[in-house]
């Protein structure tokens, strides 16, 4: 069960109108490396992984739907005042033709979401070392998103977002530790 | 902290159709450095660690965008 905080996790500001920037932010909202799969990958995985760590998947499995709102905000910022012609010159002219202004869960190029881009493998290191490797995949798709804006107030958000694949990925790390070690005695943290 | 940015020099051709870039970065974040995140480590003030993402300095990794500052309050 979850319990819902209405607000952000971190404050998104867009003071650029960039449509551009949207269909580009796409790749974290529907992404093979973006959000949706990051929570959907972690909060499955928890099922069938050792009690030491479930903890670990839940918590940052919740906090991954958080970023996916986050993203959403901004998508939905950049594209709510957009008209038709402002939308098919970002490469969002397919997009109105299905659903209007509304977004969907697809990557930047349009390919729809699918869970074919998550794993669930049993094996709690080969499931940890995934998880470790969407981090860092997310971080760098934030960069690449960074490098595309010159929005401060967008660049902000990313950049706070980013971080968070950056502790996310210690924490998978130290998941990984804890299973090695195994032992209950002497921890070192 | 030493450098989070390392730097490379991708390959030149003699016959290369654009312009070379001389050299190429990437990140090595914090994390890559930490194996277990020890007891006690100095933490921002709050309203910084919102800002910074992060409760623990050592853990921080700055991004600048390639594309500089600009928009509304650059």
């Amino acid at each position: 069960m979850w319990v819902y905080e209405k607000k952000l996790q971190y404050p998104v500001r867009v003071s650029k109108c960039d449509v551009r920037m949207a269909k580009y932010l796409l790749e974290q909202y529907g992404g093979a490396d973006g959000e949706l799969s990051a929570a959907l990958r972690y909060l499955n995985q928890r099922y069938t992984i050792p009690d030491k760590v479930i903890g670990v998947l839940n918590d940052i499995g919740t906090e991954e739907f958080a970023h996916l709102e986050m993203i959403a905000t901004m998508v939905y910022k950049l594209t709510k005042d957009a008209s038709v012609h402002e939308l098919e010159a970002a490469g969002l002219g397919a997009n109105y033709a299905q659903r209007d202004h509304a977004m969907f869960y697809q990557n930047a190029e349009g390919v729809p979401w699918t869970s074919a881009y998550i794993q669930a493998k049993g094996d709690p290191i080969a499931d940890l070392y995934e998880d470790i490797a969407a981090e860092e995949k997310a971080r760098a798709t934030y960069q690449w998103l960074i490098d595309m804006t010159d929005d401060v107030d967008l660049q902000d958000s990313l950049k706070f977002l980013r971080e968070r694949e950056i502790v996310h990925s210690l924490r998978f790390k130290e998941s990984v530790q804890i299973l090695i070690d195994e032992r209950d005695k002497k921890r070192i943290f | 902290m030493d450098s989070q940015e390392r730097v490379w020099k991708p390959y030149r051709g003699p016959f290369d159709p654009c312009p070379p870039i001389p050299y190429k970065t990437y990140v090595v974040p914090p994390n890559l450095f930490i194996p277990f995140q020890p007891p006690g480590l100095p933490q921002f003030p709050l309203n910084e660690a919102l800002r910074a993402g992060t409760l623990w300095p050592a853990l921080y990794s700055p991004y600048e965008s390639k594309a500089g500052k600009g928009g509304v309050k650059g």
